[in-house]
């Protein structure tokens, strides 16, 4: 007993106080910068291996990024990326970062739909379903709720069935022999629900884009409330874009 | 000869590797492994030559630290004997033949599916009408979970057949996450998206698959790897290690209800994987580990810091541990729960920690040492009950080991080699396999090259392919209640299984 509370004691204070302001350590790659520099476009377009840079004018899609950085050492006066985490948006287009653009991503408060924030402003409940997922973005989904993130502390938690839960979560890119459980998920989820893509697979089906092993024809069929990229998505990444989501800052 | 030998990391010429018939083929690797525990099957695979399969089997041997290759070109219209009839060993190989070539077994025991894959030979099978093994009794019961699963976790089936509490028998269907990854090495041809394609095999594993194709891509090519980018594997794999083993011994607290043990476990593991994306940007180690190249070199500035997180990390995690076994219902659960025997491991063929748990000596670091593991003189940490507690303390032990190696390693930090690698690009018509000791255990890849030097065929084994068998013998006879923690303490890879 006395060696718990010991082992409590010399823990500390492990929780983060505030995650919408704390800083990553070291050289996190979160939202990239482009600059108006000239540089060969084609070169530039052809390097990246998920294409997500188009040229004239350049720009790189964070829903299609892989988060390699090969782009910003290649080419280091062009590209860089800054340690900005609060990547998620409602709106895919927001993905998209522009030669010349320094801003945050945010999620679109017009465009919301109502129900959210009035029904899941306290407390939310999310089932999470990894469909292709190598298994990257599930341990940072865990490391949410941790005693360093502690996501739970918002009213925000994961929970063991779609009966119990407000929306569904997803990661990976959907594999043909997943896609059935995703359906079947989401059709057990209560109305009204959200859906929430975690990780450049779900949201374009990164790397893995294009191969016939996939079935992504879900996505096609609902709006999806909630895109977080990142490969993995960072958990404060994670954390603030569903807090952007379902509540006032 | 009717085999060849390699190294591991060696590429030799197609040609090299003799084509037998398969009645030889057939006695010389079943023979092979012929009452040799030091032998096994670390990939047996098959391709496509013209209208005919060319089958490829590799035996590891871990005393002479040499790899026999013999190869055997067969049709689908005969049906063959099976390795598996003689040698467990052989058993998932043989299925994943049967299923992706519809090559016909005569006495293999059970031909059940093994993922479903995308260029399987049979598309009317599918994973929703999986043949699942039943019993017919009044007294029995079956349970279905998955492949959605209560917590955070990748999908997979298991379906138990119990007596009242007790599991007679578990069998686990898999397949849900199955990408095409082999497929795609062959379509994707830029080297950067191939890297990229190893590190998305299973995320938990960045540093070991990318090490092994990076190892693959760099011996096809003739490429000489400087120190300094050896260094920087082994340092990632040991950190990989840490990590994710603290981890698991954080999951296994939380099954057996040990709020404590689970939170603090919990966060330790966060000052490694921050220090992974302080070192190369990523807390999971993507982006670290490229062919030819020391993307992020490990400065004199990162080794102090290493050094200061692991001197706050280790009292910490001692302490945690001394509780955690010093505490009678903690250790109850432990001792004699989900037991795999030695018989079973050796006769299975597991690697890694699901074999050194009953005292097989399995460890590719040892074995066949690549990277910086040769100097390091590596002793793998046995344990003999087969049971929770011998894997939890293995995750334990190697821990502390891995600190040991690291604190050594970053004593002597070699020079940083700048020069942009020049790859020749793939040499043609060749064979290249590289074995790399992943926390989980041994990773296998294969390669095959066509006479332009373009990939024909790509072939990854992940440890899990083989030891998820042994999670579903280990469950025999136990409680169903104790299947969670049976089941971390193994924490076996979906992704990596299902490809």
């Amino acid at each position: 007993m006395f060696d718990n509370v010991k082992i409590v004691y010399h823990q500390g204070k492990q929780f983060i106080p505030d995650v919408t302001t704390a800083k990553v350590p070291g050289i996190f790659r979160g939202r990239p910068v482009i600059s108006t520099e000239k540089v060969n476009e084609a070169e530039l377009v052809e390097l990246c291996p998920l294409d997500a840079i188009s040229a004239n004018p350049v720009s790189i899609d964070l829903g299609k990024c892989n988060f390699c950085g090969e782009c910003a050492k290649q080419f280091p006066n062009k590209i860089k990326f800054t340690t900005d985490y609060q990547n998620s948006t409602n709106e895919r287009d927001r993905l998209i970062i522009k030669e010349g653009e320094d801003q945050p991503i945010e999620v679109n408060q017009e465009t919301i739909r109502k129900e959210i924030r009035q029904l899941f402003g306290r407390s939310l409940k999310l089932r999470q379903v990894s469909a292709g997922g190598d298994n990257s973005c599930e341990w940072e989904l865990n490391a949410t709720n941790n005693v360093n993130f502690d996501v739970s502390r918002f009213g925000i938690d994961f929970v063991a069935s779609p009966r119990h839960a407000d929306g569904i979560v997803i990661t990976g890119p959907i594999t043909e022999n997943m896609a059935e459980a995703v359906q079947i998920c989401y059709d057990a989820t209560p109305d009204p629900k959200i859906i929430v893509l975690v990780g450049t697979d779900a949201i374009s089906g990164g790397i893995h884009s294009g191969s016939s092993a996939l079935n992504r024809s879900f996505l096609d069929k609902y709006p999806i409330d909630l895109y977080i990229p990142g490969n993995p998505a960072h958990p404060l990444t994670i954390i603030n874009g569903l807090l952007d989501l379902t509540r006032k800052r | 000869m009717n085999y060849t030998t390699i190294k591991n990391n060696q590429t030799i010429p197609v040609a090299y590797i003799p084509e037998i018939e398969y009645e030889d083929f057939f006695g010389l690797n079943t023979g092979f492994l012929f009452n040799r525990p030091e032998r096994h099957c670390v990939n047996y695979f098959g391709y496509h030559v013209g209208n005919q399969i060319k089958l490829i089997c590799c035996i590891a041997d871990d005393t002479t630290h040499q790899i026999y290759v013999s190869s055997s070109i067969v049709n689908t219209s005969e049906k063959f004997d099976s390795f598996t009839a003689r040698n467990l060993n052989f058993e998932k190989f043989e299925r994943e033949i049967h299923e992706n070539f519809g090559i016909k077994y005569k006495d293999h025991p059970w031909l059940k599916p093994v993922r479903y894959a995308k260029n399987r030979a049979d598309l009317k099978q599918t994973i929703a009408n999986y043949p699942f093994f039943s019993i017919e009794s009044d007294e029995l019961h079956e349970v279905g979970v998955g492949p959605i699963h209560a917590g955070i976790i990748e999908p997979g089936h298991f379906r138990f057949i119990c007596n009242g509490e007790q599991i007679l028998h578990l069998e686990i269907q898999l397949g849900y996450q199955h990408r095409g990854i082999e497929q795609q090495f062959l379509e994707k041809k830029k080297l950067l998206q191939r890297t990229i394609l190893a590190e998305s095999i299973t995320g938990d594993t960045v540093v070991g698959h990318t090490t092994a194709f990076s190892q693959i891509w760099e011996s096809l090519c003739g490429f000489q790897v400087s120190r300094d980018i050896e260094f920087a594997r082994t340092i990632a794999l040991e950190l990989e290690r840490i990590a994710i083993h603290t981890g698991d011994l954080s999951g296994v607290c939380t099954d057996i209800a040990y709020q404590l043990g689970n939170s603090v476990f919990g966060r330790l593991r966060t000052p490694i994987i921050n220090f992974m994306q302080e070192w190369g940007g990523n807390r999971l180690s993507k982006g670290l580990i490229r062919p030819g190249r020391n993307q992020y070199p490990f400065t004199p500035e990162l080794a102090q810091r290493l050094t200061d997180i692991l001197a706050l990390f280790e009292p910490d995690f001692d302490e945690m541990n001394y509780q955690l076994f010093h505490l009678p219902s903690a250790l109850s659960r432990f001792e004699r729960t989900g037991v795999v025997t030695y018989d079973d491991v050796l006769s299975i063929g597991t690697v890694g920690m699901a074999a050194r748990m009953s005292g097989l000596n399995r460890d590719v670091r040892s074995s066949h040492p690549f990277g910086l593991y040769p100097e390091i003189d590596h002793q793998p940490i046995i344990k003999h009950h087969g049971d929770v507690y011998s894997r939890v303390q293995i995750r334990k032990a190697e821990v502390k080991q891995s600190i040991e190696y690291i604190r050594d390693l970053i004593q002597n930090i070699p020079e940083y080699d700048e020069t942009e690698p020049k790859f020749e690009g793939p040499k043609p018509d060749s064979f290249t396999l590289s074995l790399v000791e992943g926390w989980r255990g041994e990773i296998c890849h294969c390669a095959i090259t066509n006479d332009k030097g373009e990939l024909i065929q790509y072939k990854v084994k992940d440890p899990s392919f083989h030891n998820w068998l042994a999670l579903a013998l280990a469950v025999r006879n136990n409680e169903i209640s104790d299947f969670p923690i049976c089941n971390k303490s193994f924490n076996l890879s979906y992704s990596g299984h299902d490809l």
